[in-house]
This record gives structure tokens, sequence and C-alpha cells, in this order.
């Protein structure tokens, strides 16, 4: 397999740190070498989260440069355009179309950019940019925690790994008693990204 | 077998084979997940210590005692556990004893930034930096052995990058346990530091140093790995990565062993290569050491001395120093710092939301929605601040912190400036993980000297910051066994404090009432606020949702600074997936317009 450089990106609380884990688990178990690292500022929730997951045959830094990052997952919008400047031009971006206000935008002290602005700050470095609807279908399942795992069902459609490597890692990693709705998020994930033809 | 481990799991799993029997913390990012790690093995003591202090002095007597032991904590944690530290320099340790001490470079998660490197000229005690978690694995066992062999504690030194940074390990040992007797041997001489007997060890610690340096020249932890000669790059740690990537062609002297410094081996890679530069994170430490032999080196010239590196970081560096040839790295976009920020926020129904509000109402400190700022500086309170969650209360709009030095400083320094004769009122705001800590003496202090200053302890019941450890008043053990609990308003009392107030965190007319009978009154006061961690214990029931008719945009519950209370197009609604309900109706007992209520189940 090729070098992969990838960030996925949200606020804390929302399951980037498992989701990222996975993937590293994943390349791991298909032989790779894999580096992955996560910065969460305070180890507090609500803030921005950031893991950076390297794949290849030999990673040496476990930190991505700037302007060298392939694949952008994005559990939110605007830590989508955050991080814009560590894509590789031409770098593929899946976000979630979905806003989550910081306390600065609720107080009236801050704008939240609007979806324009966003797809406009990504198109500066991304080539493929998909905003797919990540949190409505969770919540159609029935559990709003379960986006990390659509999240990750539209990341694998980039990534080429078995199937069932996902879903053996998907077992060892989550509880028994949620387990089926996150396989169906998974599922769900790769299926509605194959819709808007991630891959 | 080939695992996936960060470099925190990585180090605890390293102690474990290498035969540890007894760990002991205190709670730090980024170092936390070691002990948490060790805790989860059954043949092994680990205790959450009350400080970093007690947990040096614990592991000290298990190695007295003959018995392999383990200190990990933050940076600033070892600042607390310096005096244990030197005194095990002093004394030798019989069994090994490591200390893993994890700096965070960038001030991820701490109050400062320092390069914790120093300390071992201070204590004159080797240093080992591992560089990813393999090596990291790897290194504790030979930690332990070098401490026994060479009669030292050890400093392991790890950062935010490598303790947070999951790498491949392939875990090839088993535990092994020293055949050694547990018992202490008694030795006045060398295990009681009268100054006639701490003047007897001080030609043993100055020999050890030398037996030491010779022992880094063929140490395996210190390697060439040879490419081009043009360029020599002596680095250790995460830099090794960061400068490997960056400089694919050059040789590099890459030390897992830091000091004391394996001298000849500098000097014989600086002689063959044309130029010789240090790439290494914070100080010019190796830098420093190796220009006093005399030898021509250059690096912090043109790689920071301030923040984490990364690649990007290394590789301008190089291009501003001529290293690389190409051009400067592509322009940045400059997009983030236009964006609104994401701070970390006081989560929904926080028991210290409360409380902060009620503080920096009285302190008139809340300033609504659209309203001009007031001057911070005619606010009638005082409030010193100390760290853990609540510190986050000093972001607006509550606004209610004014100070945060390092654990436990509030009470002491809420006394001086008292003393100081400030007119203020003045009050200090602790957590009880970090009363128990560090805020136990200041107190005693206060009381002792008269001050007449107010002290809020937060008891939500764990240390929450850092990812809810338990600690001495919550009567649980890091093994997760039952114990004995220190029960707060029982240790305030007995220290003859008459003034103390026990009061719900979630019940405002109490907290209120509470603040301003302790402000009020001329003796020292406490404030115990007792109110379970929303994260620790979720509880959710009934959502609290806004009525549109009865609410008026007054803006008040806007100023909890509660995530689930959020605006759309100027109104304000709850996110009923984050709030936390009957629980916490903190919104709901504040609203002016009693427009908050419970959802009605259908
Ligand atoms: C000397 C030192 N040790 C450890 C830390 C890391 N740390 C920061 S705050 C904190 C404790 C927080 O617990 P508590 O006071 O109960 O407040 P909470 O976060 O629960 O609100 C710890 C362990 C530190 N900053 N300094």
């Amino acid at each position: 397999m090729n070098n992969v450089d990838m960030l996925v990106t949200g606020v804390g609380g929302q399951g980037v740190i498992l989701a990222s884990d996975m993937i590293g688990e994943v390349a791991l178990a298909a032989g790779c070498d894999v580096k992955k690292t996560d910065t969460l500022g305070m180890a507090q929730r609500g803030g921005s989260v950031i893991s950076n997951v390297r794949i290849g045959q030999k990673v040496w830094s476990p930190l991505i440069r700037e302007s060298g990052v392939d694949i952008l997952v994005a559990f939110e919008k605007l830590e989508a355009a955050r991080w814009v400047d560590y894509l590789r031009p031409g770098a593929v971006a899946i976000v979630n179309n979905h806003a989550l206000p910081p306390l600065s935008v609720n107080l009236g002290d801050e704008r939240y950019p609007n979806d324009e602005e966003i797809a406009g700050i990504l198109r500066q470095r991304a080539g493929r940019i998909y905003f797919i609807n990540g949190t409505e279908s969770a919540k159609k399942l029935g559990n709003v925690r379960t986006l990390n795992m659509y999240m990750l069902g539209c990341a694998s459609l980039l990534l080429a790994f078995d199937v069932q490597m996902w879903k053996d890692c998907m077992s060892r990693r989550i509880r028994s008693n949620v387990l089926q709705v996150n396989i169906a998020a998974f599922d769900l994930g790769r299926k509605e990204g194959l819709d808007v033809h991630i891959g | 077998m080939k695992e996936l481990l960060s470099g925190n799991e990585a180090l605890a799993l390293g102690a474990y084979h290498a035969g540890v029997r007894v760990a002991a913390a205190y709670p730090g990012t980024p170092s936390t997940e070691i002990l948490e790690s060790i805790a989860r093995f059954e043949d092994v003591y680990a205790e959450w210590s009350t400080n970093e202090k007690v947990a040096m002095e614990v592991a000290l007597g298990a190695a007295y005692a003959g018995v392999r032991s383990l200190v990990s904590l933050k940076h600033v944690g070892l600042n607390v556990a310096m005096d244990p530290f030197m005194a095990a320099s002093t004394t030798g340790v019989n069994a090994g004893m490591v200390v893993i001490s994890a700096d965070d470079p960038g001030i991820h998660s701490s109050q400062n930034e320092q390069d914790n490197r120093h300390y071992v000229r201070l204590a004159k005690v080797p240093l080992l930096e591992p560089s990813d978690s393999q090596e990291a694995y790897d290194l504790m066992a030979y930690a332990f052995d070098m401490s026994e062999e060479f009669d030292t504690p050890v400093l392991v030194r790890s950062t935010t990058r490598i303790s947070h940074s999951k790498s491949v390990v392939d875990v090839s040992r088993r535990r092994v346990l020293a055949a050694t007797q547990v018992g202490f041997p008694r030795n006045e001489r060398k295990y009681v530091m009268l100054p006639g007997h701490a003047r007897l060890r001080r030609p043993v610690i100055e020999e050890r140093l030398v037996k030491l340096a010779a022992h880094a020249e063929g140490s395996p932890l210190n390697r060439i790995e040879w490419g081009e000669r043009s360029l020599g790059i002596v680095t250790s740690g995460i830099a090794y990565q960061y400068a490997r990537e960056v400089f694919p062609k050059a040789s590099f002297l890459k030390l897992g062993m830091t000091y004391p410094l394996a001298k000849d081996l500098v000097r014989h890679f600086a002689s063959q290569v044309d130029r010789m530069i240090v790439v290494e994170e914070l100080d010019p430490f190796l830098q420093e050491n190796i220009e006093a032999l005399g030898i021509k080196v250059s690096g912090k010239e043109f790689v920071p001395r301030i923040g984490e590196l990364n690649p990007s970081v290394v590789e301008e560096g190089a291009l501003n120093a001529g290293l690389l040839a190409g051009t400067a790295p592509r322009q940045k976009t400059h997009v983030d710092s236009k964006l609104p920020r994401r701070p970390p926020l006081l989560c929904p129904g926080c028991p210290h939301t409360g409380i902060f509000f009620v503080l920096s109402g009285m302190g008139k400190r809340l300033k609504l929605p659209g309203a001009k700022d007031r001057s911070l500086r005619k606010s009638t309170l005082t409030i010193t601040g100390d760290i853990g969650c609540y510190t986050l209360a000093t972001y607006p709009p509550l606004s209610a912190m004014d100070t945060t030095a390092c654990m436990g400083a509030s009470i002491g320094q809420a006394l001086g400036m008292k003393k100081a004769g400030v007119d203020n009122k003045v009050v200090a705001v602790i957590g009880d993980s970090t009363f128990l800590h560090s805020g136990i003496t200041p107190l005693v202090d206060a009381v002792y000297n008269q001050g007449r200053i107010t002290v809020v302890i937060l008891d939500n019941g764990t240390t929450a910051m850092t990812g809810h450890q338990d600690h001495p008043g919550t009567g649980v053990s890091a093994q997760g066994k039952e114990t004995e609990a220190v029960h707060l308003e029982q240790l305030v009392r007995g220290m003859g404090i008459g003034d103390v107030r026990v009061v719900d965190a979630f019940d405002m007319k109490a907290l209120r009432s509470a603040v301003r009978s302790s402000l009020d009154s001329a003796a020292l006061s406490v404030i115990i606020v007792r109110g379970e961690c929303a994260v620790r214990v979720p509880r959710r029931s009934a959502p609290r949702v806004v009525d549109t008719e009865k609410c008026d945009q007054c803006g008040t519950c806007l100023l909890l600074g509660c995530p689930a209370i959020q605006t759309e197009n100027g109104q304000v609604y709850i996110d009923t997936t984050l709030c936390v309900g009957d629980y916490c109706t903190i919104c709901q007992q504040i609203c002016p317009r009693q427009a908050i209520g419970p959802t009605v189940e259908e």
C-alpha cells in the first residue's frame, strides 16, 4: 500500500479518537507501519480534536507536515476548514455537513462561516470535497453517537483494506450492547459514501 | 506479537515486564496513562499518591526494601517531587527505581513549558529518552538494570508527542521478577542523611557519574546511522523522527542515553562529518553539553527553543539555515486565525458552573450579550484560582478567575494578598484533588496566621481534568478497590476552622447565601461545594427547554457558558442531546422570566 497521511478531526465527544485508533489498528493488521497521534488541548470535552494517522512502509514522524495530508475526515464543518493548511494540493476531504457552533458564536462575539465560505476555504487546497449528512444518518439509526463509525465507513472507501478487517476491529473495540448499531452505521457510511462517489 | 501502543502504554508494559512491583503517581497530562495502564496488572501494587512528592517517597521506600519501583509524573510534577528525588540520588536506591517525567512542549495541557532534562545535571543521575513506543518499551528493562548496577534513580524523559502517539511495538518480553529478597538492609551511613553521612555520599555520587559516562560510550541506546558525511545530526527523543524525515540523506548520532553524554562517541561522530548540528526540542541541552567539549556545533540558531517541534518547523529551520536546498515552504492561508476558536468548556451539568456564576455576579463581572465590557478592575472581589477543569471559568462569560500559578497556590496567594492589604474581599477557589494535593498546608497557614479569606473547595468527587482519576477523598483506590475516604469537612474542621459550610453545587439559592455569609464573615471561612462530575456520573433525564412565549431574549442563561444553551437566529434554545436535565437545572433557576422548564414526556 502507498503511504497515506490522514487527518481526522472534530469536536470533543464526537468519537474522533476511537475512529482514528481503529484506522491505525486495521492498518497494522494489514501489515503496514502506522503512527498516530491525537491533540486535544486540555483533556476536556467540547474543544477541537485532531488526530494524525500515518500509514506506510516506514513512518518516521507521527505528525504530518503542512501541505502533506492526503485525506481529511471532518466530523464537523468548522473543524474541517481549520486544517486547510495541512492539506496537500488535490487532497480529498470528507466533511460531515453539520455545525456545532462554539460558545463565542452563541454569545454573538464571533460568526460561524456559511457553507459557501467553508467550501471556498477547503477548495484552496482540496481536489475533491464530499459533504455528507452523517449526523442525520446516525440520528436515523437511533444513536447520534454512531457518527464516528458512519464517518469511518465513508473513509474506508479510500483505504484498500478488506471490509471484514474493519468489522473485526469494531468487534474488538466496541461494547457488545452497541456493536450492532455501530456496524449498521459503518455500513450506511460506506453505502452513502458510494452514492456520492467517494473512492 | 505486534501491537499498536501509545508511548505511555509501552512505558507501562515495559516496566511491568521488567518486574516493577510498586508504582506510584499523581495524575498529570501527558503522563497519566502510565499509572492507569500499570494499575490493571494485579501483581503490581499501584497507587494514586496524594501528590508527586509522596509518590516519589513511596517508590523510594519500596526500592530501599528491595523491590523495583516506578514513579510517573508530568514535568511540573517533578518540581513538586524534587526534594525526595535529590534524596534518592544522594542515598542511592538499592533495588531499581525509575522516574518517568513527561514534558509538555507546546503547552498542550499545562501551566508552563520547561525542559526537565536540566534536572539530571542537578541531581547527577542518568537520563534516557525514547523516540517511539518500541523504544519506550525496550528502554524500561534497561533503565531498571542500570538503576541497580549504578545504585541510582534513573530519569526517563518522555514528551506529549511520545506519550500520546501510538506506534507499532513488538512485545517480545515476559514479566521477569528479580530473585532479590524483599527486606530493608539497614545501613545508617547510606540511608540516614545526617550531615556526616551525606558528606560520605558526595564522592560516591561523583564516581557514579564518571562510571555512567563510561557506560554511555558503549550503550546500545546510542547509535550512529551513517548517511552522507556532509551533514551529521545529533538528536534524541521525538526530534529524531522529525529529523529523519526532513533530512533523509544525512548521518545521524541518535542518542537514547543523553546524560551523562557519551563524549568520545560525539567526538568521533564530529570528526567524521563536515558539519554537525543538533536537532532537539526545547532547550539547547545536548548542544550546550557538546559545546562544552569544545566541539563546533549549531542547532538552536535555527531550531526554535520555544514550543513543540514538528517536521514543518524543522524543515523551515533547515531551509533558513541553508541546510536543505529548495524553496521556502508553501504560503500559509492563515485561515485558522480568522475562524471562530473552540476552546474547551465546562461541560453541560458541570458542578463548577453554578458557583462561578454566583462569584462572577457578586464580583460584578458578568456581561450580557451586546453590553459594554465592565472594567475588571472595578470588581469588588478578587478570586485567586487553582488548576483543574474549573480554571476554564477564567474565560468569558464567567470571567471568574484572577490567578492560576501552580497547584495549591490559590490559598497562599489569597492570604498574601490579604496580608498585603488589598481592599477587596479575597476568595480562593480550589478543586478537591488539588486541595488534597497541596491545599492543606496553606490552609493550615491561613488558620495559624489568621487570614481573613474565603476558601471555596470544589468537591466533584474526582480528578476530572486529567480524566477522572480517584483521589484520597473518593474512597476508591487506583486499582479500583474500596478504601478509606478522607472527609473534607472533617479535615477542615480538624484544622480549627469554625466557619465551614457544605453546599449543593446545583442549588443556586444556597450557593448565593453561603457565599454572601462567608464574605461577610470576619474570620477564615470555607465553603465546600459538592456535586458529582457530570461526565463521571452521567445522569440524564428530562432535558430543559425554553418556552419561546415567555423568553424575552435577555441572555442571562447564556452567561452560564453552558454548551447545551445555544442560539439560532437570535432565539435561545437548549440542545436536548447535551442537557443533563433534572440533575442540574441551574439555567432554570436563574432565568428571570421563568421561561425554562423540563420537557414534558409524551
Ligand atoms: C504539580 C502538578 N501535578 C499535576 C498537574 C495536573 N493537574 C492539573 S489540575 C489537576 C487536578 C484537577 O483535579 P481537581 O482539583 O479535583 O479539579 P477538577 O478538574 O476535578 O475540577 C491535575 C492533576 C499539575 N498541573 N501540576
